[in-house]
This record gives C-alpha cells, sequence and structure tokens, in this order.
C-alpha cells in the first residue's frame, strides 16, 4: 500500500520536475538563466485549463493517442521499482509486458499523428516507429543479462536486492548494459542526438512533428505523459547506478529522488555538447549500441 | 665475421643516404657488393656443423645459412655491377633512396639467413620487405604506385601472420611444460615435447605467412604486379633473394616440425602448395602477354618445384638445394636481360616488342638461353636440378606427383616458349616510343657471367659446391 | 569473468574501441582510436607481468611507438592529402558491425575450446587477441581507401601483439624493440606510399588500383 503510494505520488509530482532540470541545465551552459524550474507546472496548469481544437479529419484515435499516452506511464511505473521502494505490481515476465506497454502507446501516437492526414506527421511518425524498433531489441538484450543475473524475470526482482552483489560479479557486463539503457532513454524519450526537443524546422522534427496537432488538454496530456515516460525509463538507469538500500524509507526516497534530478542534469550536459546525429547515423548508431548489449550478455555467458 | 656481413651493407646503406652526389652514389654499390662476396666467402669456408656464433648463439652460420648467403652474395654482386650502367641512364631521376634501400635489404637478407632465434628472423624478413618497397617503386609511374602498395600490405599482412605462428610455436612449449624460448637451437632440442595441436596451429601460420613472402599460390597474388612493374635488376635480387631468404625460414620451420616427429604432415603440406603454385603458374603462362609477368609466374613455379622437392625427401631434397641456387642465378640473368629489351623498346607488351634479337642482339640471346634454363634444358644447370628432384619422386613411388610435375613442366615450357620467341625474334615494328637505348658491357656483362656460371654447374659440379647442397639437404634427412 | 581485475577491464576496452572502429567513417577519429588502443596494449605487460624493468621498457616503448609515433605519422599523411572520411565500405557498416561482433562471439566461444594451460584459462586474452586479429582482417578487405587499409594492418598487429603478452618470458627485449620499429618504419613506408598514391590518382580510393590484372 505504501509502496503504490509512493509510486503514485513522485510520478504524478515529481515527472514535470525532469524536463524543467533539463532546460535549466542547458540554459546554464549556454550562459542564460532559462526557464524557471517550475515551468512544467505551469505549462500543464495552463493547457488544462484551455479549449481544445480538433481536425474535421479526425476520428477517435486522434483522441485516444494522448489518453494512452497519460495512462501507459502510470501502468509501467506501478511495475518498476523506484529506488529501493519496491514495484506495487509485479509478475513472472512483466519485462515483457513492460516493453509493450510502451510499444502501444508508441502505436497509438503514431497512428494518431497518421490520422490527421498531414505527410508532414506521417513523416515524423516513420522516423520514430524506426528508431524505437531499432532500439527494442538493446532493451531486451539488457534485461536478459540482468535476468541471467538475478535469476528472475520480473522487473521487481531484477532490479532489487540481487543488483549489489551482480555488481561484484559481473561488474563489466552491467557497465555495458549501463551505457546501453541510457542510449535507450535517449531514444525513447527524444532527446539530442536522436531527436532535438527545441527544434521546429521542418526537416528536422521528429517527436516534435508526431504530436503538432494536439492542442489544450490533449497537448497537456502529452507533455504530462511524455515526462511520465522519461521519469520511468530513468528510473531504471538510477537503480542500476544506485543498487543499495538504506532500510529508511525517507531516506531512501530521498536518494531516489536525488538521484532522478542528477540523471535529469547528466541528459542536460549530454544535450548541450552534442549535435543531433545525421538522420542516417542514427540507424547505424541504434544497431552500434544493440550489438554492444549483445556482447554484454555474451561476456556474461561465458 | 658474421657481424660484418650484416653490418657493412648496412653502413654502406646508411652512407649512401647521406652522400650528396647521384653520380658517384652507384659507385657504393660493387664495392659493398663486392666485400658482402669475399666476407661470405671466408664464413662458408669454416666446415662445422654450426660455426661462428654471436650473441649468444642468436647468429650463426649453419649449412642453409652458407647456402643461401652465397646465392644472395653472388647475385648482389652481380647486380651492383649492372645497377652502374643502369643508374647512370636513368641519372634524371636521382638514386639516393634506390641505392640506400637496395643496401639496406642486402643487410637485412644477411640477417634473415644467418638468424638463430626466430623473432630476429622475423624482424629481419619483416625488414626486407620494409626494405624493398620503394626499390619496386623507382619508376614512380601509377601502376608501380599499385604495384608497391599491393606488396606492402600483402607482404606485412603475411608476415604479420607468420609472427602469429611463431607465437603459437612458443606456447606449443609453455603448453608442453618445456622451458619456453625462440632460440632455434632449443626449439629443436624441445619439439618432441610440444604440444602438438598448438605446433601445428603454428606451423599453418608459418606457412601461410612466409609463404606469401616467398609467392605459393595462392598467395603470390602480389608477384606478378611486383615483379612487373619494378625495375629489372630489383625484379631480379626480388626473385633471386628474396624468394630464396624466405625459402629458409620455411626450411627453418620444416626443421622445427621435423625435430617435433611432425615432418610427415609438414611435407604433405608442402606438397600439395608445391603441387598447387605449378598448376598455377602453369595456368596463367599461357598467352601472357607481358613479359616480366611471366618471369613473375615462372618464379611462382620454380617455388613449387622447390616445396615438392623438399617435400619428398631423400635425393630429391638434394635437387631442391641445388635447384635454390640455379633458380636465383637464372632469374638473374632472366631479368636483367628482360630489362634490357623493356628498355630498349619502352614496352613489356607482346604486341609491341618483337625482334629483340636485331636490336639488343646481346641481351635478346641471353634471355632466350636463360627461358631455356629456367624450363630445365640441358646443358644448363636447372636440368639436374630438375631432374635430381623428379628421380627423387619416382625412386619414391610418387608416380602421380610425378606425372604432374612433367605435365605442368611441359605446359610451362610451351607457353613461356611462345611470348619468349615472339619477344627475340620476328621484324621489330616502327614504333613511336622507341628509344635509343644501347646495351653497353655493363648492362650485359653480369647476366653474361651468371649463365656462364649456370652452365658450369649444369656440366660441372665442383666438389666444395656439391658438399655445401649435400650438408643443407642433410639438415632435412628425416631422423628415425 | 568476474574480477575488476584491470587487465580484464583494459581489454575489454580494447574490443569497445574494435567496434568503434568498425563503425566510423571519420578517419581522424579512427586513427586516433587505433592509438588509444595501442596506448591501452603497451600498459598491459606491467599488469600481467608486474613492474620490473623488462616490462617498464617495452610498455614504454610500446606506448611511444603504437601510441605516439605510428598515429603522428599517419595523421600526417591524412593532413596532407586533405582526406577527412571513408567512403562507404564495400559491405555496408552496419554488415560491417555485424560481422565483427558475431567474429567476437566466435572469439569468446573458440578460446574456450583451445587447450590452454592453467593460468590462461579464464583470461580475456586470447578472446580478445582474436576478436581484434579478426577486426584487423574485416578493416583490411572490406575498406576502400589506403589510410583504412593501413589501419587494418594496425589492429592486426595490435591482436598479435596480445598474443606476444602471454609469452613475455620467449620475446625478450630486443625482439620485441625490434618488432615495434619494423613497424614504425612499415607505417612510415606506407605513408610515403599513400601520399604518392594520391598526388597519382587525386584520390586514395583504393578500388582505383585495378589496373594491374592477369
Amino acid at each position: 500500500m505504501l509502496e503504490l503510494f509512493l509510486h503514485l505520488l513522485l510520478l504524478f509530482g515529481l515527472s514535470p520536475l525532469l524536463p524543467g532540470v533539463i532546460g535549466k541545465t542547458k540554459a546554464l551552459f549556454a550562459g542564460r538563466t532559462g526557464p524557471p524550474l517550475l515551468q512544467s507546472y505551469y505549462d500543464l496548469w495552463k493547457l488544462f485549463s484551455k479549449g481544445l481544437v480538433i481536425s474535421r479529419t479526425t476520428t477517435w484515435i486522434f483522441r485516444a493517442g494522448p489518453v494512452l499516452g497519460l495512462a501507459v506511464p502510470v501502468l509501467a511505473a506501478l511495475l518498476v521499482p523506484f529506488g529501493s521502494i519496491g514495484a506495487p505490481l509485479a509478475f513472472t515476465g512483466d519485462l515483457i509486458f513492460f516493453v509493450y506497454l510502451f510499444g502501444l502507446s508508441r502505436f497509438f501516437t503514431a497512428s494518431a499523428a497518421l490520422d490527421t492526414g498531414s505527410s508532414f506527421e506521417g513523416m515524423g511518425a516513420a522516423r520514430e516507429v524506426t528508431f524505437s524498433c531499432l532500439a527494442e531489441p538493446t532493451v531486451f538484450f539488457c534485461f536478459i543479462v540482468l535476468a541471467r543475473l538475478s535469476g528472475s524475470l520480473s522487473l521487481d526482482t531484477m532490479f532489487g536486492p540481487a543488483l549489489n552483489a551482480a555488481w561484484q560479479s559481473a561488474g563489466p557486463s552491467l557497465i555495458l548494459v549501463l551505457a546501453c539503457l541510457f542510449v535507450v532513454v535517449l531514444v525513447e524519450n527524444c532527446r539530442i542526438p536522436f531527436d532535438d526537443p527545441n527544434t521546429h524546422l521542418e526537416l528536422t522534427m521528429i517527436h516534435e512533428v508526431m504530436v503538432l496537432d494536439h492542442s489544450g488538454p490533449d497537448f497537456g496530456m502529452i507533455l504530462y505523459g511524455a515526462a511520465m515516460k522519461l521519469f520511468v525509463l530513468g528510473a531504471l538507469v538510477v537503480r542500476l547506478v544506485f543498487p543499495g538500500a538504506t532500510g529508511n524509507v525517507l531516506f531512501d526516497t530521498l536518494l531516489f529522488c536525488g538521484g532522478m534530478l542528477l540523471l535529469a542534469v547528466v541528459i542536460g550536459v549530454v544535450e548541450s555538447t552534442m549535435a543531433r546525429l545525421r538522420l542516417l547515423r542514427v540507424p547505424q548508431l541504434l544497431v552500434g549500441t544493440m550489438l554492444l548489449s549483445f556482447f554484454s550478455l555474451i561476456l556474461l555467458l561465458r | 665475421m658474421i657481424a660484418a656481413l650484416i653490418l657493412l651493407p648496412l653502413c654502406g646503406g646508411l652512407a649512401a643516404f647521406f652522400l650528396p652526389s647521384d653520380r658517384f652514389r652507384p659507385l657504393l654499390l660493387p664495392v659493398c657488393g663486392l666485400a658482402h662476396l669475399v666476407l661470405t666467402f671466408f664464413v662458408i669456408q669454416d666446415g662445422q656443423a654450426v660455426s661462428l656464433p654471436m650473441a649468444g648463439n642468436w647468429i650463426a652460420v649453419d649449412p642453409f645459412s652458407r647456402l643461401i648467403l652465397l646465392i644472395v652474395s653472388l647475385l648482389f654482386c652481380g647486380c651492383s655491377f649492372y645497377a652502374l650502367g643502369y643508374l647512370r641512364y636513368r641519372i634524371v631521376w636521382g638514386n639516393r633512396i634506390f641505392v640506400s634501400c637496395l643496401l639496406l635489404f642486402l643487410s637485412a637478407m644477411s640477417l634473415a639467413a644467418v638468424a638463430r632465434h626466430l623473432g630476429l628472423l622475423w624482424v629481419a624478413v619483416e625488414a626486407t620487405t620494409v626494405a624493398s618497397a620503394p626499390l619496386i617503386y623507382y619508376n614512380r609511374n601509377r601502376l608501380s604506385i599499385e604495384a608497391t602498395w599491393k606488396y606492402l600490405i600483402l607482404c606485412s599482412v603475411g608476415i604479420a601472420l607468420a609472427m602469429l605462428g611463431i607465437l603459437f610455436v612458443a606456447y606449443a612449449a609453455l603448453a608442453g611444460g618445456v622451458q619456453v624460448s625462440l632460440q632455434f637451437d632449443d626449439i629443436l632440442q624441445g619439439a618432441a615435447h610440444y604440444s602438438r595441436p598448438w605446433l601445428r596451429a603454428g606451423f599453418v601460420f608459418l606457412l601461410v605467412g612466409f609463404g606469401t613472402k616467398a609467392g605459393f599460390a595462392p598467395l603470390h597474388t602480389w608477384k606478378p604486379d611486383a615483379y612487373g612493374e619494378a625495375p629489372g635488376l630489383v625484379g631480379a635480387l626480388l626473385a633471386g633473394g628474396l624468394t630464396s631468404v624466405a625459402f629458409l625460414a620455411l626450411l627453418r620451420t620444416l626443421q622445427i616440425m621435423d625435430a617435433a616427429g611432425d615432418g610427415g604432415v609438414a611435407r604433405e603440406a608442402f606438397l600439395a602448395m608445391g603441387l598447387i603454385s605449378l598448376g598455377f603458374a602453369a595456368v596463367f603462362v599461357i598467352r601472357q602477354p607481358d613479359f616480366k609477368r611471366l618471369l613473375a609466374y615462372s618464379s611462382v613455379e620454380h617455388m613449387g618445384i622447390l616445396a615438392i622437392g623438399v617435400a619428398i625427401g631423400g635425393i630429391a631434397t638434394f635437387g631442391a638445394m641445388l635447384h635454390l641456387m640455379n633458380n636465383a642465378l637464372t632469374k638473374g640473368v632472366l631479368f636483367l636481360s628482360a630489362g634490357n629489351i623493356h628498355r630498349r623498346f619502352a614496352s613489356k607488351r607482346v604486341g609491341e616488342v618483337q625482334g629483340a634479337i636485331t636490336l639488343v642482339p646481346v641481351s635478346a640471346t641471353l634471355f632466350l638461353l636463360g627461358f631455356l634454363a629456367i624450363t630445365g634444358s640441358p646443358p644448363f644447370a636447372p636440368f639436374i636440378s630438375e631432374f635430381t628432384i623428379l628421380r627423387g619422386i619416382f625412386m619414391g613411388g610418387h608416380y602421380l606427383t610425378g606425372g604432374l610435375f612433367l605435365f605442368f613442366l611441359a605446359v610451362i615450357f610451351i607457353g613461356m616458349g611462345s611470348t619468349v620467341l615472339s619477344v627475340v625474334f620476328g621484324t621489330p615494328l616502327e614504333r613511336k616510343g622507341d628509344t635509343n637505348y644501347r646495351e653497353t658491357m655493363v648492362t650485359t656483362g653480369t647476366p653474361l657471367v651468371l649463365l656462364l656460371i649456370i652452365l658450369l654447374l649444369g656440366l660441372y659440379l665442383p666438389e666444395p659446391a656439391r658438399k655445401l647442397f649435400a650438408d643443407a639437404a642433410a639438415l632435412l634427412e628425416v631422423k628415425p | 569473468m568476474d574480477n575488476y581485475n584491470p587487465a580484464n577491464l583494459l581489454l575489454l576496452l580494447v574490443i569497445l574501441f574494435n567496434f568503434f572502429l568498425l563503425g566510423s567513417s571519420r578517419l581522424g577519429a579512427c586513427i586516433r582510436s587505433v592509438a588509444i588502443q595501442g596506448g591501452i596494449l603497451s600498459l598491459l605487460p606491467l599488469f600481467l607481468h608486474g613492474i620490473s624493468g623488462h616490462s617498464l621498457i617495452l610498455a614504454g616503448g610500446a606506448f611511444l611507438l603504437k601510441g605516439l609515433a605510428i598515429p603522428f605519422l599517419l595523421l600526417r599523411a591524412i593532413r596532407q592529402v586533405h582526406i577527412k572520411r571513408e567512403m562507404e565500405p564495400l559491405i555496408g557498416y552496419v554488415p560491417t558491425l555485424l560481422l565483427g561482433t558475431l567474429a567476437t562471439a566466435g572469439a569468446f566461444i573458440f578460446s574456450d575450446r583451445l587447450p590452454l594451460i592453467e593460468a590462461h584459462r579464464g583470461s580475456l586474452f586470447i578472446p580478445v587477441g582474436l576478436a581484434t586479429l579478426a577486426t584487423g582482417f574485416l578493416m583490411l578487405i572490406t575498406r576502400r581507401k589506403a589510410i583504412t587499409q593501413a589501419l587494418g594492418y594496425l589492429i592486426f598487429e595490435n591482436g598479435v601483439f596480445i598474443f606476444g603478452m602471454l609469452l613475455a618470458e620467449a620475446m625478450p627485449l630486443m625482439v620485441e624493440t625490434g618488432v615495434l620499429l619494423d613497424l614504425l618504419v612499415a607505417v612510415f613506408v606506407m605513408g610515403i606510399v599513400m601520399h604518392q598514391i594520391n598526388r597519382e590518382f587525386s584520390s586514395m580510393n583504393i578500388g582505383q588500383l585495378s589496373s594491374l590484372r592477369e
């Protein structure tokens, strides 16, 4: 019960803070002051009180996309341990459920983009789906490594206390897994070097272009969902880096929040120091990451 | 004394590099060549099994070394005199790199001949690759650049594989519980205890690696390009000297396998490589339009003959040792005279070169006689050596091998003959590219002398020479 | 494979660099990666055989040559010819990466079946050596520019060096020095030939070096 409560509190309360931290870090690198840390909260408040504009060519799918975009991360969050706070929902094989939940939301987002009938959004949808398709094997290989190390197919146990021992016995493998999962976080959340969240130039938008037609509460749901997705995927990475537990729930929670904010800062640094890759090179990099995760599996099996 | 063999050309090379005069620099070549030859004669006098050890047995002279040193030294001395004429003709191109690299090349080959540590042997053979690459590139056109690059990369990769082989041999010692050492004598002593799989793996890599350098098929692809595009002088040294040194490395490998008791497997591999090389040479010699590339394929053929001779054993090994010298000297004749013909006609292709006998009579005659010698016509020496190898084959009962051997030799004779005859005889065409190159005594003297030596060896084998070859062959006697 | 042995970590870094080299098209980055790989390898004798005079000299010499001198020569070569990028290799970057990964996996599996001595069983030297050899081979055969062929040769030599480290007692200092010097001079000559290739053909495309045939 306590876990469920903490999960929902952290998810709904803390996730909009992450884009704010990323933005602030980028601003600091650029020498600007940048938008305030709580800007996302203001944006969400603003959007939820606005009116909705819906195109006449769209159907119910157009409205379903944002809804799923919000619902799926909430459900996925229940499967993932936040720090040492266990997951409220866990069963064998829930890692597959986890990956395909996000696949479901991606399907509906892409369909909503295609539903508008604009070729512009279709282009963005095609690119986004390709990248995620290439990132999926990476996620699976990483999960297989962790499953083998912990001896269970449930995310809760994979990222649970067994992780501490795993670092001792298979450190190099886990370092590679960490790198691959970090790349997956960047890809799935449309960060540089895979997609530029700030650009509004025609040829370079990928995710941004898919959600161009949404407005008002729909757009608010999309923003909130994106922030929550970042939170959930980031939680995996943070748990991998800080596998320990202190036993005090409050302290653990604070440690977890600190880790998430640190992750946001790191993403901000990466975004500030790198440029977006040429579109041709992104599949090559993703295949390379997949091979790297495969290699970490080989190291483990040896 | 041995150190002088290596250091003399080295210092000569450095001196050549720093000497400013293009006109006097070539004189260093015959000076060093003659001095090297004299030193070699002193060194091979000593009749002990392994003589004149130096530096803790890293360098010493054994019968193989004596044979190879003699071959290399003779060939280089002859070519150095030829170089005087050639470099005077090509004075415009400058010759600093050429002369220095030639002398460094000699130094590296001498080191390889006397090395008794596998690592040192490797270093020396790689040094020969690096020293000879700029020589191929002397005439600086597109084709020779291409040839140089292929030569450099293929031979370097081959040598790297040979290094892997050496490391596997050392690991065989480690896995066999024997003291690990790459000193040749230590290996020969302990080889019986080496771990068999590692030793065989090492043998394969050494065969491939040094085989690339020697030019066995199918590792020979760099040979036609390199020999075809290099100046005739360089071709002679590569075909006569470098292949002999590479074959020496292969002989050392065979010695190791013999000492380990695995000589049978090694000999089968040699036999296979030899027959494949003969086959490739036979195919590519037919209708070969470029007479220098033709000589390259002939070199592949003779490496095949050498491998077969060594693989059969017994009297064929003696024939192979004799053939090493005959091949080297005859290749000298062929390449040097071909170089003269090339220069006269400014082309290497059969369609454009005809009637050489009227325009450059001495070189054309030498080319023709050299062709007869290399394909095994009496009374020249290669006939004796090939016949000895053939006797060994049939005495050993390997009728199929003997039959294939004769068949390929016949095909090669016909194929080479058609090209050589059309180059030498016929009426010369009027071509724009003809130069007014005149052959001089310097450029025809050396091939003539080398041909006379071959003729002499074919008619009468002096006793010291026979003993030299017999000692070398005895090293490969399969010990029961 | 369950220890943070610094030698093992360094060897894993070598493999990561192999992957990077197979997938990258930026020549400057490739040359620097080979340099770092050489530098890492030159530190390995210190970890493997302890700090002794022999291993210090070997490590220092290898570092100087592999990590500094040879990359300097190559960087100078590409600066002279103003080439920054490799063209699409013969089989594409992604297939090359896949082949490289398969070769690495194969190397790991194969080396478990080799008859190694007790001390070497379970160490990463043999698989990483084999994988590096395979990477060097792939670079040699699939790339189109002369300079990447030279890099492939260097990676191949790195692989041989890894094997050589297991046998340091057999390889006395003189020979190691000779080997490294040979490598240096070979690369020097290659650099010169590359320059000449570029001058003659106005490109370093190996595909153009195909007029000699038959």
